[in-house]
């Protein structure tokens, strides 16, 4: 498809603001005013027809099924992006007198409480805009914890071996040295190893619950018990919320600091690649360190709170990503609690019930109740005879229409498949994608070149990746 | 309401496949201790209609601008969208997906990013851009960080006319790695390259914002001089609207500019979300933050695009990343896109020029005013910085009355600015409501 440059043609565009003519010298030095400005002119038309051709190159949950593990693709609720479009939440400036924005900041208020009572947390921030971005939020009260205590030893954060890459990352970002436990046989924290690792130099450790192999770590008091005992802090990384949700909540589980990724678990979009919510709740000894400001309820009046005497400042503009807390806190009243209770059942239950079509076909590496997720790795046999190998099945399964699962993640896990189909998928759905997974190992074992050169029904076929780095094209100009 | 589709007989069906006697079976392994043995308190769930009403119920309790005629800005504005891009983001091809990690199946986000990084380099005439950060403060400390990594200096620089919220977030952020902030002083409203001279040794980087957060403009040129004369890497903010009409950073010589995209067809959403940029000099580019798409081909010579360059990132880096960041702002970046696209160099040019043009009739009308003057000299846009002898408080209140939103107190961030206050002027706002302005502003008594 051409792009914008491409179709650009001087003279074509379309009046959107008065035409009035001002001449900017009477208000600018000359020498500060621009002379060239090199963009795009296109017709509104073709404005269209070229954003409307690139949403048909794309696939979202609204295409078909996208069981991308460890990212909750589920159903976007509609009803999520009128409500965030109300001109009363998204006509608001954030600078707005507090008198003027009450319906707001009772929503955001709500919303603390609600998210507070869901993970077992004594207080919430709604700042943080990403998961990633909790994860920052979260490490840095670890710090800010610490020093307060004037305990300044504690330099490490301990990240287990199946951790997502952004733990390790925001442990740097924070300051920390990142120290490794490894899992156990039965893809828990070995909690042996945890046991030697932590010290006085412990500041936390993260969690993820399930963890990213989708089981859930029964010995989690015990480890919980391990780390307080150091001295250090409990941090859960709340990509795995989809599973336990009304079944059990990280603050009952030993945790101190949790993040939220609302886009994955509340059933706001993911935009793409953006933007979420990673709000962040805390256990009461830890509220005085949130990000500032805070929503407060004082009878029926809510204000922004500044009064946190050791926050660690504020970690974005404003408040956070209101647009998308206002689609959370709309789920979450759609729901209700037995609602959010049905919705970890369903998804524990599909997850499982594909992990029972499919697991004749696969190797698993741990043979447990999976919660949400699970993993899986296509048949030695196949890798090593027949050269086809976890991404081939992926491609393989564009063909079908269907958004392949999380590939060679975690880690830990040889040719890793990461399954999760969340709970709003129904049985047929399921029912033919493992159909599909199954043919697609047989196909491999019977014409491995067909599956190794897939996928064949795509705009594109297999991108040359190597080719974008050593003749790199990153952007384009006007007139080439 | 529930968006789960199973029937009972499709759970016993499905129960029955997997060999367990209940969904319930399938937590057995939780421990005791750790499972919720009672109901979540949370209200009952409602029906759609039902959650519509409530919503709207509260959204009523909000006054918005489409009602109200808003002089608010200082890093949100209020500018005229098209209808086309609220058309396009509602395109759930778009909206439902997640980071293109298939290229196949998600060319659409995939070269939207390559267009808005380069239409985003275009914008600030430097050679690379990234797919986006959080926000305009994010963006901020990501380039303080980008220095430090860069040149291995602990010490940043900011001018004091940054915009407050990026400047507390680039204090966050540089805890976190321990790094110093040094603030350069406001001298009439800006910041003076003598004081860059000053503390610029021994420094990564000069933050400044241009024009700043009072709307004036800032000498880039000399700042930028006694940047470099220190070894330190010069990053410009910048209001994306600005740059239709000022010179860019590239051309000043900025090494790496970064700014606050919402201005470019996102609604204000009482702050959120919003859409950071960064774009930089070639030779950063192993050090930007965050996606970047790049350009290139499949087995038949077929043109496409990839995330690349991802060996910066955290799923492969790790605790050697260049940031942590992983979910940006896809959407909103797509939407600067598409606005930018629609507007095109004539209508950016329109709505920064009549932005400018409205800012300098309130400036200008303050000559009328009894209580109230510019509270800067020199060249400004978009903003309008004034003192007032009556107090803020007391501005706003009548301002609201006249159904006008603003301005903003000064003193809240700046406590050597007592009444002080700041208005903004977009191309939204007419000649009559600025009339109107400069009447409720002579009618506050001092």
């Amino acid at each position: 498809m051409k792009t914008i440059f491409e179709e650009h043609a001087p003279g074509r565009g379309t009046e959107y603001l008065p035409s009035r003519k001002v001449d900017l010298g009477a208000f600018l030095p000359a020498a500060e005013i621009r002379k060239e400005l090199p963009l795009p002119e296109l017709s509104e038309v073709q404005a269209v027809r070229h954003f409307t051709g690139l949403s048909r190159r794309n696939y979202g949950v609204d295409n078909g099924f996208y069981p991308l593990g460890s990212c909750t693709m589920k159903y976007n609720p509609k009803i999520n992006e009128d409500t965030a479009r109300l001109p009363g939440f998204a006509q608001v400036h954030p600078y707005q007198s507090e008198e003027t924005v009450q319906g707001a900041l009772r929503l955001m208020w709500e919303l603390q409480q609600d998210l507070a009572e869901i993970t077992g947390m004594d207080a919430v921030s709604l700042q943080p805009a990403a998961g990633a971005h909790g994860e920052l939020t979260g490490i840095l009260i670890v710090r800010a914890y610490h020093e307060a205590k004037g305990d300044a030893e504690r330099t490490q954060v301990i990240v287990p071996d199946s951790a997502h890459g952004t733990n390790p990352a925001t442990a740097a970002m924070a300051g920390f040295e990142v120290v490794h436990v490894p899992s156990d046989e039965r893809g828990g924290v070995d909690v042996e190893a945890l046991r030697q690792l932590a010290s006085k130099k412990t500041a936390a450790l993260m969690l993820t619950n399930p963890n990213t192999l989708g089981v859930f770590d029964e010995r989690i008091t015990e480890i919980a018990e391990i780390i307080h005992a150091a001295g250090g802090l409990l941090y859960y990384d709340g990509a795995n919320l989809n599973a336990v949700l009304g079944h059990s909540r990280p603050g009952d589980m030993g945790f101190d600091i949790v993040h939220l990724n609302l886009h994955k678990t509340f059933s706001t979009p993911h935009g793409g690649g953006g933007p979420g919510a990673g709000p962040v709740g805390v256990k009461a000894h830890l509220k005085d360190f949130l990000p500032m400001p805070l929503v407060t309820n004082e009878q029926g009046h809510f204000h922004l709170s500044y009064d946190l005497p050791h926050s660690i400042g504020q970690m974005r503009s404003f408040y956070g990503n209101f647009g998308i807390l206002v689609r959370a806190y709309t789920y979450i009243r759609a729901l209700g609690g037995a609602g959010l209770r049905e919705v970890s059942g369903d998804a524990v239950l599909n997850a499982n019930y594909v992990l029972s079509l499919i697991k004749d076909h696969f190797d698993l590496p741990f043979d447990r109740i999976p919660k949400h997720e699970f993993v899986v790795a296509p048949p030695e046999d196949l890798v090593r005879q027949k050269g086809v190998k976890t991404l081939d099945i992926a491609k393989r399964l564009l063909d079908f229409d269907f958004h392949p699962p999380t590939v060679y993640f975690p880690l830990i896990v040889h040719e890793a498949m990461m399954i999760e189909p969340t709970e709003t998928e129904t049985k047929e759905t399921l029912q033919g994608f493992a159909e599909i997974l199954c043919r697609i190992i047989d196909e491999g074992r019977e014409n491995p070149d067909y599956v190794k050169s897939a996928p064949h029904n795509t705009v594109v076929g297999r991108l040359d990746e190597a080719r974008a780095v050593k003749q790199p094209k990153l952007l384009e100009r006007l007139g080439g | 309401m529930r968006f789960t589709p199973h029937t009972e007989e499709d759970r016993r069906e499905m129960l029955r496949q997997i060999g367990a006697s209940s969904v319930e079976e399938l937590f057995s392994d939780l421990p005791e201790a750790v499972r919720l043995d009672r109901p979540l308190h949370l209200p009952e769930g409602l029906s759609e209609s039902e959650v519509a009403q409530l919503l709207a119920d509260l959204a009523a309790q909000d006054l918005d601008m489409g009602r109200h005629v808003s002089f608010l800005g200082a890093g949100a504005y209020d500018r005229y969208i098209p209808s086309v891009v609220g058309e396009m983001l509602r395109r759930s091809e778009f909206y439902t997906a997640y980071t293109p990690y298939q290229p196949e199946i998600s060319q659409g986000t995939l070269q939207a990013i390559f267009e808005f990084q380069s239409l985003i380099a275009a914008l600030t005439d430097l050679d690379i851009a990234q797919a986006s950060l959080y926000d305009g403060a994010t963006a901020v400390a990501e380039a303080a960080m980008l220095a430090w990594g860069q040149t291995g200096r602990e010490r940043i620089v900011v001018a004091r006319s940054v915009d407050p919220q990026y400047r507390a977030v680039l204090r966050t952020y540089a805890h976190g790695r321990g790094l110093e902030v040094v603030e350069l002083p406001l001298r009439d409203g800006r910041a003076a390259a003598e004081d860059v001279t000053a503390v610029a040794e021994g420094a990564a980087c000069v933050i400044v914002q241009h024009p700043n957060f009072f709307g004036l403009l800032e000498d880039v040129d000399s700042m930028v001089k006694a940047t470099h004369a220190a070894g330190a890497l010069y990053i410009a903010v910048s209001d994306p609207i600005s740059l239709a009409v000022l010179r860019p950073p590239g051309a000043y010589g900025a090494d790496v500019a970064v700014g606050e995209g919402q201005a470019l067809g996102i609604a204000p959403s009482f702050g959120g979300p919003f859409l950071g940029f960064m774009a930089a000099r070639q030779e950063y580019l192993r050090r930007l933050p965050g996606r970047i798409v790049g350009e290139t081909a499949d087995k038949d010579g077929k043109k496409g695009y990839v995330l690349t360059f991802q060996t910066r990132e955290q799923h492969i880096r790790r605790e050697k990343a260049t940031s942590n960041i992983c979910t940006n702002q896809g959407l909103m970046a797509l939407s600067a896109t598409i606005y930018t696209t629609l507007l095109g160099p004539e209508g950016l040019r329109q709505a920064a020029a009549l932005s400018i043009e409205g800012a300098h009739v309130l400036g200008d009308g303050l000559g009328r005013v009894a209580g109230a003057d510019l509270a800067f000299s020199g060249p400004y846009a978009f903003e309008v910085a004034v003192r007032s002898r009556a107090k803020v408080a007391d501005v706003e209140a009548a301002m609201l009355k006249a159904g006008m939103l603003g301005p903003l107190d000064l003193e809240r961030f700046y406590p050597e600015l007592p009444g002080y206050m700041l208005l903004s002027v977009t191309e939204k706002r007419t000649t009559e409501e600025i009339g109107r302005l400069l009447d409720v502003l002579q009618g506050v008594e001092a």
